[in-house]
């Protein structure tokens, strides 16, 4: 039992160094003095500045953020409401095909995914005329339908895991079904609306290979960008995006999970 | 005997009327025919009951039985199959839970975990419309009577078991419910505290006079609290009665032997009076004698069932003809305040004899391998023909 | 129907909510997932069995209306029959699910020990441990790949060091190999991997561990005969989790695989992208996605088991 352990240990504590030795030195470098991503040259935040000088990176982290909390948003209401559905109703036709369909994006690859909808639009484009052209919109609805899939699993653990007489009581009480869902449903299961939203909003932003498919001329998003760099070799300026993109959502997952912590007494 | 009294023990109705008897009253609760099924399962079968107004009615059965589905149709969480509830003279079968004149204590007490205990059992008022400060009014005086005045201002995760389960009942309450749906409420307490919960049970349950409904599978839970107990099993009433009524004069084998413990001996008729009957039984190897009269055929098949604590066991051979056994002790076990000794039949069958200690010392005292006399009254045991 | 109370209007709307608003709330997410993730396969299915033309969009269709309004059906199966003839395809499959099996294989070891480690600790440790594990997956997946470049490659950190160390005189390529690929691969899912086996180790019974050592068992025979028959789920949980998104992974062989680097998500891109012949990038998809039918289907199973057990 101890030696097992203890070799599990070891295994865990390189794990961990596989896991963080890559993103330590990404921040380490960003402050590097030279062009040379990898030879140390001295402290300097030139990259930094010289990143929010590049009014291309600028343009496309906006139009990122922008798609990225729409989406999330979107994500939100359908996934929870998909969660709801396949936990709460005891049958109904399709339960099959809904919790089939809702659970394939997580592992479906992001190619055939962003080649199926890129197809999509363009059929019906030329059945409707819409969507006359594809940027932010149909990136929007690209990423909102593979969200809502993380969406769906994380409120429906937490719904499954909620006490469902704490509805019932409410209604016993004399709230109506819509007031039931907003004073106690909606409360109870936030935590996971909130890792939900989280969870969906950097997945978007994260997102190269379904947007640069089903993507117009107008709308350029920040892995896109930074993809067409990355390709022509390490830049130092990317290190300094990648730093302040790590620290943003370290700090914010941080922030959400102590704060959550009091409430998972259930 | 003083009603008061009388009505800790028994918690009977107020005065020791008993509706049910003299059948002059109107039921309030009328369940009739009422079946629920899902899918193929039939949880609830063609249940018919009378409940009457301020009684504290418990449905008592194993896992399963179908009592909570009962009480969830009475709430209007299920929607019956077939059949009808009708409550104070409305029939409930197009009122939503939320317009019912009735609420429900859970027996996870489901506290909504974001809200203080005062906002808890404030929620129900408030969802009437009543104003906030006449609400939080009545929540303090709520509160105060079940003791919880220091903890409003709490968190339920901030409770322990005792105390959440009072907010859980303060909070089912405070609406004036003309019924009110208890599942299990005393489930989840530990032993002391189930006991001492019971008579405040009853305590509060008279001094509002709302009937109660208790679902409860524990059986010293039912006999302490009730008026009157329905016993269920797969889905169907098998007998309703007073708490000793289903004690002393169970009329299945069933509730004989989920009821307490009991011995039960499998005979046939052998005599057959007007004012009295013998059964021959070749599990006791004698004959039993009652001195009453039985409906039954000559020579049927039927059981007589007989409790633990009405059976004597002496060294000595009792002088009469019937109505006693003998045996070798098997088995003894102390538990204080009696004991209960298992003793083998010379037919093989085993039964259980318990005796109160009545004496620190006994001269006489039975211990394992004696051989000993087991004799009743004539009257002592019930007969049963199912 | 009877006159109740004034209650009416809430009671027949919660009646209606019971019976119609089920069926409105069940379909907005439904018939989203119909049109924008069931409907594409279809429309992606169609395509791989038109023609390639030169026109906008670049295909043929399959429904033509000919002079005497007969409706003609043309498919182009030679589509299918172009990725059996081109070897490239079929390596490419191939490698792809050799590389997705042999990196599931690597990352399962990596992640086992860390998966019991976490799931055998006390719960304060456990939950720090667990979010170490995520938070990585919360960052940039592109930048988390990127930055191994800057660790593997000629004058990366790695030969820099062993150089500086005199072990080594010449630098080692790791760039540019399928070394780099695995790396990148088990960089990237070892999280997948984890989160299942962690969940699945932390439901064992601790008993039964100490009923095993009890009843005589070694440390490493308790393992064999109990932990590792009782993990199976969560092992296969884990592996497809990543087995089926590497099958068809783009970015990882795109920033760290060289030229011999062959995996089928880079060849439907560049069919798509550079040679822009959609309909056999379509029929690469569909043929992809039969690939991994089976190991949709065995996660699926797991999961379902995996829920029950939960219950």
């Amino acid at each position: 039992m101890k030696k097992s352990l203890s070799f599990a240990s070891v295994a865990t504590f390189l794990g961990f160094v596989f896991l963080y030795a890559p993103i330590v030195s990404l921040i380490i470098f960003s402050f590097n003095k030279s062009k040379l991503v990898t030879v140390w040259a001295g402290f300097s935040t030139k990259w930094y500045v010289k990143l929010f000088q590049d009014p291309q990176i600028l343009a496309a982290a906006w139009v990122s953020l922008k798609v990225a909390f729409i989406s999330a948003s979107l994500a939100i209401v359908l996934g929870t409401l998909a969660a709801y559905v396949l936990v709460r109703f005891r049958r109904f036709v399709g339960k099959n095909l809904l919790s089939g369909m809702i659970s394939a994006p997580l592992v479906m690859p992001d190619v055939i995914i962003g080649l199926s909808l890129l197809l999509l639009f363009i059929s019906m484009k030329s059945f409707f005329g819409w969507p006359a052209e594809r940027g932010m919109v149909t990136i929007i609805i690209a990423h909102t339908t593979f969200c809502m899939a993380y969406v769906a699993v994380v409120v429906q653990s937490r719904l499954s895991n909620m006490d469902q007489s704490l509805e019932e009581a409410a209604l016993d009480l004399g709230a109506k079904p819509v007031r039931v869902f907003f004073d106690i449903t909606l409360p109870v299961i936030a935590p996971a609306l909130v890792s939900g939203w989280l969870l969906s909003f950097t997945l978007s932003l994260d997102d190269l290979v379904i947007a640069s498919f089903v993507t117009g001329p107008g709308a350029t998003t920040l892995p896109i960008v930074i993809f067409s760099k990355v390709r022509l070799g390490v830049s130092p300026d990317i290190n300094a995006l990648a730093t302040i993109i790590i620290l943003v959502v370290a700090a914010g997952v941080l922030i959400a999970a102590t704060k959550m912590k009091p409430k998972k007494g259930h | 005997m003083n009603a008061s009294t009388q009505k800790n023990i028994n918690g009977s109705i107020a005065g020791g009327a008993k509706p049910w008897v003299s059948q002059d009253q109107e039921p309030f609760i009328r369940i009739n025919n009422l079946t629920k099924k899902f899918g193929d399962f039939t949880a609830v079968d063609n249940v018919s009951l009378d409940i009457y107004r301020e009684e504290l009615f418990c449905l008592l059965g194993g896992s399963g039985c179908g009592k909570s589905t009962l009480l969830r149709m009475l709430a209007g969480f299920e929607a019956p199959t077939s059949g009808t509830i009708m409550i104070d003279g409305q029939d409930m079968a197009n009122v939503a839970p939320f317009d019912r004149p009735t609420n429900m204590m859970f027996q996870s007490y489901a506290l909504f975990p974001h809200m203080s205990v005062e906002k808890n059992v404030a929620y129900g008022l408030l969802r009437d419309g009543m104003r906030k400060r006449e609400a939080f009014e009545q929540v303090g005086e709520m509160l105060k009577l079940v003791q919880l005045q220091d903890f409003a201002k709490r968190k339920p995760d901030q409770l322990s078991g005792g105390q959440r389960q009072r907010v859980a009942l303060a909070r089912s309450l405070i609406k004036k419910p003309k019924l009110l749906l208890l599942d299990e409420p005393l489930g989840a307490l530990d032993k002391k505290l189930r006991e001492e919960t019971q008579f405040e049970l009853i305590n509060i349950q008279e001094s509002l006079g709302v009937t109660f409904i208790v679902v409860t599978h524990d059986q010293e839970e039912a006999m302490t609290l009730s008026t009157r107990i329905g016993v269920m099993n797969e889905g169907e009433i098998i007998q309703v009665g007073e708490p000793r009524e289903i004690y002393e004069f169970p009329q299945s084998k069933f509730v004989a032997d989920f009821i307490g413990s009991v011995n039960i001996f499998e005979g046939r008729v052998s005599d057959d009076a007007t004012d009295y009957v013998r059964i021959k039984s070749s599990e006791a190897d004698c004959e039993i004698h009652i001195s009453h009269g039985v409906s039954c055929s000559e020579n049927q098949k039927l059981w007589f069932a007989i409790r633990p604590e009405k059976l004597e066991v002496t060294h000595k051979k009792p002088r009469g003809k019937f109505n006693w056994v003998c045996g070798l002790v098997d088995e003894i076990a102390y538990q204080g305040n009696l004991s209960v000794y298992r003793i083998k039949l010379t037919s093989g069958k085993i039964i259980r004899v318990t005796k109160s200690n009545r004496l620190r010392h006994n001269e006489d005292e039975i211990t394992w391998d004696d051989k000993v006399y087991v004799s009743w009254e004539d009257a002592a045991g019930v007969v049963l023909t199912q | 129907m009877s006159d109740i109370s004034g209650h009416n209007f809430h009671t027949t709307f919660y009646h209606w909510l019971k019976r119609r608003g089920r069926t409105l709330v069940i379909s907005v997410p439904f018939w989203w997932l119909i049109v924008f993730f069931l409907a594409p396969f279809l429309v992606v299915l169609k395509i791989s069995f038109a023609e390639a033309i030169i026109a906008q969009p670049p295909y043929s269709q399959l429904l033509t209306f000919a002079e005497d309004g007969v409706v003609q059906l043309k498919l182009f199966i030679s589509n299918y029959g172009y990725l059996l003839d081109d070897s490239l395809y079929i390596s490419a499959y191939w490698s792809s699910i050799k590389i997705a099996f042999v990196s599931t294989l690597i990352t399962l070891l990596v992640a086992y020990p860390m998966a019991y480690y976490i799931a055998r600790s006390p719960s304060h440790r456990r939950n720090i441990l667990l979010m170490l594990i995520v938070l990585p997956f919360w960052t940039s997946f592109l930048l988390r790949v990127y930055a191994w470049i800057g660790i593997l490659k000629t004058n990366g950190i790695i030969n820099n060091v062993l150089m500086w160390l005199g072990i080594i005189d010449e630098p080692f390529v790791m760039l540019q190999t399928n070394f780099a690929v695995y790396v990148g691969i088990v960089y990237t899912y070892l999280p997948f991997m984890v989160l299942p086996l962690f969940t699945n180790l932390v439901k064992l019974d601790e008993s039964l561990l100490e009923a095993s050592s009890d009843l005589g068992a070694g440390s490493l025979t308790t393992f064999l005969k109990i932990t590792l028959p009782l993990s199976i789920p969560g092992i296969i949980a884990g592996s497809m989790l990543v087995f089926i998104p590497v099958v068809g992974e783009f970015v990882i062989p795109a920033l760290l695989g060289g030229p011999s680097t062959l995996m089928i998500g880079q060849v439907l891109w560049n069919e798509f992208f550079s040679n822009r012949d959609w309909p056999v990038a379509s029929a690469v998809a569909i043929v992809m996605l039969v690939l991994l039918v089976v190991p949709i289907m065995l996660l699926r199973n797991a999961q379902n088991a995996s829920n029950e057990e939960g219950a």
